[in-house]
């Protein structure tokens, strides 16, 4: 009976043992997740021979490491800008753009679907699509356009710029979407009442309004396609070496013959993923100023 | 979730001069960019199940389903990952929610430390995350990686913190729509113990924010190949994954699956936040 004045009284002890109970808590985090991530983050500091170092860091100039880094970058950078700007005309067409409602929730559900469709059988369907017996490459073939004789291939950059759109996309609309519902019909109205054309107030009014969002969200798509591992792995079998597939294979055997190198690979790929979301959430609170 | 606000200004009368309706050009624009959308989408859709209703005889047939299902490797990796996935969600859950009751009904100022570490799963990729429990816990102090099953234990807590971010927020957010310290309040006065209100006074009222999370994970789980594959975990990714390589109609027909599977559990998602906000004007009561 004690516990009840004691949730009931405005003012809690000023020491309690409260936190008490987010220990288990705390204890699996450090088990499964801060503790693997802090045992990277040592032995990158530590010498092969053994001893405190900076030399895995500066090895980062490796040209095995760089191009990978590279690659990542790319693709990260090219499927977050054209996923970003298609996911955000695709989440205006359905709510601004006058088309039936129904639209609406459809794309919402699939989007939900779609960003989580990654992995194997996501590399599965595009390649029954683009793949060298891919039904779109048939149906080029049929009208005298052989896509690999003619430099396409699935298997190569900008085929997989193609298939990481598949889960980049769908991710812009559900996160743009509820930014355009804070539109304010008021702005709108307001600056029509002052002779604005519909382009007008997209330039001058909505667009700046949304732009931290936009942003903030292109650079969730950047670290969403930088950390990605499955779908490449799965289509490619490890061919197109991207910072993760470098990672893997320096997992399953010593691929960079540097066992410190490889750590300092993974922590920068946790830095880089690290700066993006930081970014994110900074635009995102900027952006619920106008938008919340 | 203030954005319901909006749509009441409506009825002011300068909505009435100029009705918030697209013109023809833009609508024409909308059009094109949901065909193309449309296109893009079900492309990869439609040659999948070309292949996998087709592939074998050339006649529309449900033999590629038949011979996956009557694989046993495939019953029994598609059977692992299940169980896995089952297990998962119950750790993730028997971690998430009493933390999460915890921080809103007693220390409330350490939200943000909680949130934060439910969100590094998007900071450490899973290769980088796989690559530290090994490291981890493939040497001496704590070689738990040494059996087969002992490694998958591990995959499962591991999946269950990658789930992290998703029950969190959704076991959150399901909070902050009930009252819990009213709720717990009512409870211990009408005498229940703190066991007895997780189960019988918090639970009920987040069924549908817990039952989110957990299709959430269960779709993420089933056919994840990352941890598995680097942990040597013989489930339904790493499975699928060795077929697309050397399979045609096989690989399609699971893909079908995949793909229905996902389709499923978000459908059912959206199904409940649909159906949710329907029910609270009856729980405030």
């Amino acid at each position: 009976m004690t516990s009840i004045s004691e949730v009931g009284g405005n003012r809690p002890p000023p020491r309690t043992w409260n936190w008490v109970g987010i220990v288990p808590f705390l204890l699996f985090s450090t088990a499964f997740l801060l503790g693997p991530a802090a045992i990277l983050l040592v032995r990158s500091f530590q010498a092969n021979e053994g001893g405190w170092t900076l030399l895995n860091y500066r090895q980062l100039t490796d040209p095995q490491v760089l191009e990978a880094y590279g690659l990542s970058v790319r693709i990260s950078l090219v499927t977050a800008i054209v996923g970003g700007v298609f996911g955000f005309l695709m989440a205006w067409a359905v709510i601004y753009g006058g088309l039936p409602r129904p639209f609406r929730s459809l794309l919402t559900t699939f989007s939900g679907v779609a960003s989580n469709f990654a992995g194997v059988p996501l590399a599965a369907a595009f390649i029954f699509t683009l793949g060298r017996i891919g039904l779109i490459t048939a149906l080029f073939g049929f009208f005298g356009v052989e896509l690999y004789q003619s430099g396409f291939s699935l298997y190569n950059f900008w085929g997989l710029s193609v298939v990481y759109m598949f889960f980049q996309f769908p991710l812009m609309v559900l996160t743009i979407t509820p930014a355009l519902e804070g539109l304010k019909k008021e702005w709108k109205e307001a600056s029509e009442n002052l002779g604005a054309s519909s382009w007008q107030y997209w330039r001058h009014v909505a667009l700046p309004v949304l732009l931290p969002s936009i942003l903030g969200t292109i650079i969730l798509l950047f670290g969403n396609a930088f950390g990605a591992h499955a779908t490449a792995y799965a289509l490619t079998g490890g061919t197109l070496r991207l910072a993760t597939i470098l990672i893997g294979a320096q997992i399953s055997g010593d691929v960079l013959q540097n066992q410190g190198l490889g750590y300092a690979v993974a922590m920068g790929m946790v830095v880089i993923m690290g700066i993006s979301i930081g970014i994110y959430t900074i635009l995102q609170r900027r952006a619920e100023r106008w938008l919340g | 979730m203030t954005v319901t606000a909006a749509p009441t200004a409506i009825e002011t009368p300068a909505a009435v001069v100029t009705p918030a309706k697209a013109g023809t050009g833009s609508k024409v624009m909308a059009w094109l960019i949901l065909l193309a959308g449309i296109a893009y989408f079900l492309t990869p859709l439609i040659a999948t199940g070309e292949r996998a209703f087709r592939a074998i005889g050339g006649t529309f047939s449900f033999e590629a389903f038949r011979r996956v299902v009557s694989d046993p490797e495939f019953l029994r990796t598609f059977g692992e990952s299940a169980i896995n996935a089952v297990l998962t969600i119950f750790v993730s859950l028997l971690v998430i929610v009493p933390t999460a009751y915890w921080v809103t009904l007693r220390v409330p100022k350490l939200r943000s430390v909680i949130e934060f570490i439910t969100l590094l799963p998007f900071v450490i990729p899973a290769v980088v995350l796989v690559f530290g429990l090994i490291r981890m816990y493939s040497r001496p102090p704590l070689a738990i990686l040494s059996t087969y099953g002992s490694t998958r234990v591990m995959l499962i807590c591991a999946y269950a913190a990658l789930s992290f971010p998703y029950m969190y927020r959704s076991v959150d957010n399901g909070l902050r729509a009930i009252n819990v310290r009213t709720l717990t309040e009512a409870a211990q006065s009408l005498g229940a113990k703190w066991p007895t209100i997780i189960r019988r006074v918090i639970f009920p009222n987040l069924r549908v924010a817990l039952l989110s999370g957990a299709l959430l994970t269960f779709a993420i789980v089933i056919g994840e190949l990352t941890i598995a594959l680097y942990m040597g975990q013989h489930t339904f990714g790493p499975y699928m994954s060795n077929l697309v390589r050397n399979f045609v109609a096989e690989p399609a027909a699971l893909t079908v699956l995949s793909f229905a599977m996902t389709w499923a559990a978000m459908g059912i998602i959206s199904f409940l936040a649909r159906r949710q906000p329907s029910s609270k004007p009856k729980k405030a009561v």
